[in-house]
């Protein structure tokens, strides 16, 4: 696999709900290490096309490959075993578990020892493994700085801390690519700011390569390397931020139905 | 009042209503893994109970190794039922689901009858001493060891779900399935080990209760005996569960105490559990540590 391959590649994935088009054709690539941001308005199939590569719904039609190999069939859990980990737009916590077991659900497919061979727990393998997995959790823990909570039942914590712990669960799978639905939607803005440091830094140190779904457009156009912008299930534009903002497509999908709009300004300029 | 028979029955109560509670755990089990209402519970402790009879009479295994036998048996039969009659039905409505697990235990119950008989068997004597004394009362050694069992049982759970991957797993599942699958866990396997979990656990049960009374259909009986114990608990929770087989074990003899000495209507022991579980879906249908259903829409 040659190194500047792309890490996720969609080819022309549609997504069909009986009559409702929620996807059509949309094909792009994801570098690797790169954060990749999809925007577009309520509705435009932003967390579809995140559903299809997680493997929760199965494109009508299109290919994804996932670091060279056809996933498109492939069942939810080995892709989360082969390297997809994600998100949810709407926290999806294990509300009476605690943090810590939160995190360590993550874990489970790196987990050799199972019921069986746990027993022996003393007599080899299983203890190590323990102490290792404990170590990378701890690790995930400090990182996102959710020491203070890591034995409270996640249900009982702030929304703000909610979202990171759900960021600590998906990075524990150790995935290659981690989908991220919304993971600053009802932040404040001292809660995003930090969300946005987490999420640069699994980004720089960490390696892993990001595929977000964002509203704020500051955050966004700030740390996305390139952006995808869907409406009504089409791919409308992709590129750098700052050229996908300047796209007129673009902003006639945000402000509405108005070519004039956008074709104004150059004729205002001429005398 | 006859305090020391109040007593003794009391002790009675607690030891069968740690069984109980041992199938109700069992019932929980299944019920939150994987949506079942199984109706087939009673008949898990009818087939292990049988089994492990036939293995030690047919066969003249000693206790353990029959026992030991039993369990694997079990967790097979558990399996085999999960991939094999369940596995299709999920995604189909709760009620062919209910009806099936119906359609299982009737399938049980008179397979069980077809093979070994319509009569009560009893198992070969396990304990040489008839009767021990414990702090005055009187107690059969089986009875000590049913306790014992329950409790060794009670704590393996606790361990499995708080300590274990597969427990974790189970825990997750039991939550959101499509938040597990995204994690990496399988949710049919976890299916299948909650079945499997749930008939080696319920045998055990069946094995006790059939060593004390000897295995007869009767057995089946605890399969329904369950429902006051979990409605009362809670239906998806496993400590309520244990809680509330050890308060229908005691209501059951309390009851009987009363009929004995008052009422003499003589049916009180059967017909008091049942009572109990309608007063408790007049006054708290949650149970008392079940969740809540609360939909947003």
């Amino acid at each position: 696999m040659a190194p500047d391959a792309p890490i996720l590649a969609a080819e022309q994935v549609s997504l069909r709900f009986g009559g409702v088009r929620a996807l059509t054709d949309v094909s792009f690539e994801i570098r690797r290490g790169e954060v990749f941001s999809i925007i577009g308005p309520n509705g435009a199939g932003k967390t579809s096309m995140v559903n299809c590569i997680s493997g929760r719904y199965r494109p009508t039609a299109g290919r994804i490959r996932f670091d060279g190999e056809d996933i498109t069939r492939l069942p939810t859990r080995k892709r989360a075993a082969i390297g997809i980990g994600r998100t949810f737009q709407n926290l999806a916590l294990f509300g009476h578990m605690t943090v810590l077991d939160n995190i360590m659900v993550g874990r489970h497919h790196l987990m050799r020892h199972g019921f069986l061979s746990g027993m022996a727990y003393w007599l080899g393998g299983a203890q190590r493994e323990e102490i290792a997995h404990r170590r990378e959790v701890e690790e995930i823990i400090d990182f996102l700085e959710i020491q203070h909570v890591r034995k409270a039942p996640a249900g009982t914590l702030s929304y703000g801390l909610r979202k990171r712990v759900e960021l600590a669960r998906a990075i524990a799978l150790r995935p290659k690519l981690i989908l991220l639905d919304e993971p600053m939607a009802g932040m404040n803005l001292e809660e995003k700011e930090d969300m946005a440091r987490y999420i640069l830094d699994l980004n720089e140190e960490w390696g892993m390569t990001v595929l977000m779904i964002e509203h704020d457009m500051g955050v966004v156009m700030d740390i996305s390397h390139r952006v995808m912008v869907l409406d009504f299930g089409k791919k409308i534009a992709e590129g750098a931020p700052d050229a996908v903002l300047a796209d007129p497509h673009v902003r006639r999908a945000y402000l509405g139905e108005a070519d004039e709009v956008v074709s104004e300004p150059e004729e205002a300029l001429a005398p | 009042m006859d305090w020391t028979l109040l007593l003794q029955l009391t002790l009675n109560g607690l030891i069968v209503g740690a069984l109980y509670g041992v199938v109700a755990m069992s019932f929980v089990l299944i019920y939150k893994a994987s949506q079942v209402v199984n109706f087939a519970q009673g008949e898990f402790l009818l087939v292990g109970a049988w089994v492990c009879w036939w293995l030690l009479t047919e066969w003249q295994l000693p206790f353990w190794a029959g026992f030991l036998v039993t369990l694997a048996f079990m967790t097979a039969f558990g399996l085999i039922l999960q991939v094999v009659v369940l596995r299709p039905l999920i995604g189909e409505p709760v009620i062919s689901v209910i009806m099936a697990t119906i359609g299982l235990g009737i399938f049980f119950q008179a397979l069980m009858k077809w093979i070994f008989g319509v009569f009560a068997k009893p198992f070969p004597p396990i304990f040489s001493t008839e009767r021990v004394n414990v702090l005055g009362l009187e107690v059969q050694p089986v009875y000590l060891m049913s306790l014992g069992i329950s409790i060794l049982i009670m704590a393996g759970f606790a361990w499995f779900f708080t300590a274990s991957k597969h427990g974790l797993a189970m825990r997750a599942t039991a939550f959101d399935q499509q938040v597990a699958q995204s994690l990496g866990i399988s949710v049919p396997k976890v299916f299948a080990m909650s079945w499997a979990i749930s008939a080696v656990v319920s045998s055990v049960a069946g094995i006790v209760v059939g060593v004390v009374n000897g295995v007869s259909s009767a057995l089946s009986f605890y399969g329904i005996k369950v429902f006051p114990a979990v409605i009362l608990g809670g239906l998806d929770s496993v400590a309520g569960a244990v809680l509330g087989g050890l308060i229908v074990g005691v209501l059951e003899n309390w009851a009987q105490y009363l009929d004995a000495g008052w009422l003499n209507w003589g049916n009180m022991v059967t017909i008091a559990p049942f009572y109990a579980l309608i007063l408790i879906l007049l006054i708290k249908p949650y149970g008392l540590f079940g969740t809540k259903n609360i939909e947003r829409v």
